[in-house]
């Protein structure tokens, strides 16, 4: 009979760019089951929210991860503002929801490379890092960083992108369309990757719906969510249409975020021809006082801020809820029964982001 | 900066880093900025390794598996401390679970600034550390000969 193995699987692997450990329970080639440890990348900062102040902590909130840094800023500002009933000037939602698609872009364009370089394609993990940097040039041209944008405060934005950049921005952004169409064109009709990933990690539209699963890793399976339909910054003003595939494998997921690419460039498109002219921020007096979840849709799922304060400068309780969090559960009912080959493949299609998970 | 007699291979750790210095260290390992041309590749084995490019400051759980992955590298070995975090902490390093730079567990020979740290710097920074490589190379070669 099958002789049973534990292979460890992390916190240093290969394929991993952060540390998670699995303890993989094989019976031959195939997973019976496969045991979560993390708590690799832990530091504690929730709690560093007694420490700073609440103008101040917007910097560690653009710190909790490095790939949706302005996502978790954009959160917990508007977790913030809405406590102090702040109204923003829609000039600055603009600008939110424009860095934010951006940082989308960036994400996924990161994820297929990585994905890519999981399954043994390097050159085409090369070019999508090489088609990534457009649109850190873009970054640094706005707000002066590459990767931790810093732009995002209570109030508004840091800085202003003027009409003529927004212009050169969109028509950038339509020449990368062109490269990124070549790419996803790998992605999607290649043989050696559809080879790779169709039929590979599948879950159902239930499981995915009974466990919890949020952002590419529920529309994958055919669930309708995205929280930019709840219409935060300015998604109110814009055409959202979520990307739903229903085959629930890896090659879905791929496909999804391929989608995804492509469309938050029509966003921004959107938005730089509708973004009004107007001041990009308002003066905070006072501090909050009151409890708020704000809900914001990062490339990899829903993102939750908890914010409670007392009135005081230095907040009394600050909480992330991750998408990675809600999608272990589903990565670890999908581990089982996979072959050990697979498992590179379908831990990265979840897109895993640990330092967002452990904080 | 003369031309390298060997080609040193990077291990890249995360230890409690946010992603952004490991982004940026994937970057200037691909097209735009490779540093491939120096001949320095990344690796995922500790045994094959040369320099070892932590970014993040240590936690009690990392510090572990930092110090196993530094004593599995074979001599000479360098290590570079990628970012500010894995300098001196950041703003992280009020955090109940921070413990400081990565020089508190190893010898650290290069620093790179800059949060996130830019490609270019960690390409000076890795150029820096391949010097000192070099050096070590001598200076164990000296040693072996006595």
């Amino acid at each position: 009979m099958a002789h049973r193995n534990i292979i460890p699987f992390g916190p240093q692997h290969p394929v991993l760019p952060e540390p998670i450990h699995f303890d993989l329970v094989t019976e031959d080639e195939r997973i019976i089951d496969a045991i979560p440890s993390i708590s690799y990348v832990h530091r504690g900062l929730e709690r560093l929210i007694e420490k700073r102040d609440f103008l101040d902590f917007v910097h560690v909130a653009d710190r909790i991860c490095g790939l949706c840094s302005f996502m978790h800023s954009l959160g917990y500002c508007q977790a913030v503002e809405e406590i102090m009933g702040i109204e923003v000037p829609e000039r600055a939602l603009y600008l939110r929801s424009i860095w934010a698609e951006l940082s989308r872009v960036h994400s996924h364009l990161f994820w297929l490379g990585v994905a890519a370089d999981a399954f043994g394609f390097e050159s085409l993990f090369m070019q999508a890092l090489r088609l990534r940097e457009p649109v850190l040039d873009i970054f640094e041209e706005t707000t002066g960083a590459r990767v931790i944008l810093g732009v995002c405060k209570i109030g508004g934005v840091r800085r202003d992108i003027d009409d003529d950049s927004l212009k050169g921005i969109v028509i950038r952004l339509a020449n990368l369309k062109a490269a990124l169409e070549e790419l996803g064109n790998v992605f999607i009709n290649d043989y050696s990757v559809r080879h790779r990933l169709s039929g590979v990690g599948f879950i159902s539209r239930d499981d995915a719906y009974a466990l919890g699963c949020v952002g590419p890793m529920a529309r994958a399976s055919g669930l309708e969510i995205d929280m930019r339909k709840l219409g935060y910054a300015a998604y109110k003003y814009l055409d959202v249409e979520p990307a739903v595939e229903t085959a629930g494998d890896c090659y879905a997921r791929c496909l999804v975020r391929v989608r995804e690419i492509f469309h938050s460039i029509d966003l921004v498109r959107q938005a730089a021809g509708k973004i009004p002219p107007g001041p990009i921020d308002v003066k905070v007096t006072g501090a909050p006082d009151g409890e708020y979840y704000s809900r914001v849709e990062q490339p990899r799922g829903e993102v939750i801020h908890y914010v409670k304060g007392n009135g005081a400068k230095f907040l009394q309780r600050f909480r992330v809820r991750v998408p990675t969090f809600s999608n272990i559960p589903a990565m670890i009912k999908v581990l089982k029964g996979a072959e050990v080959a697979d498992v590179p493949n379908i831990i990265l299609t979840l897109d895993p982001c640990i330092s967002c998970t452990e904080r | 900066m003369g031309w390298f007699r060997r080609s040193p291979w990077v291990l890249h750790y995360n230890a409690t880093s946010c992603n952004g210095c490991d982004i940026e260290l994937i970057a200037s390992l691909t097209p735009l900025y490779d540093l491939e041309r120096f001949g320095i590749m990344n690796t995922g084995n500790p045994k094959h390794a040369d320099i070892l490019a932590v970014t993040g400051s240590v936690n009690e759980k990392s510090r572990q598996v930092v110090q196993t992955l530094y004593d599995q590298m074979p001599n000479p070995k360098v290590v570079v401390a990628v970012g500010i975090c894995a300098t001196s902490g950041c703003v992280f390093q009020d955090c109940y679970n921070v413990l400081g730079g990565v020089d508190k567990v190893l010898p650290v020979d290069v620093y790179i600034p800059g949060c996130a740290a830019r490609p270019e710097a960690i390409i000076d920074g890795v150029l820096k550390a391949c010097d000192i490589l070099e050096e070590k190379y001598a200076q164990w070669k000296k040693m072996r000969r006595q």
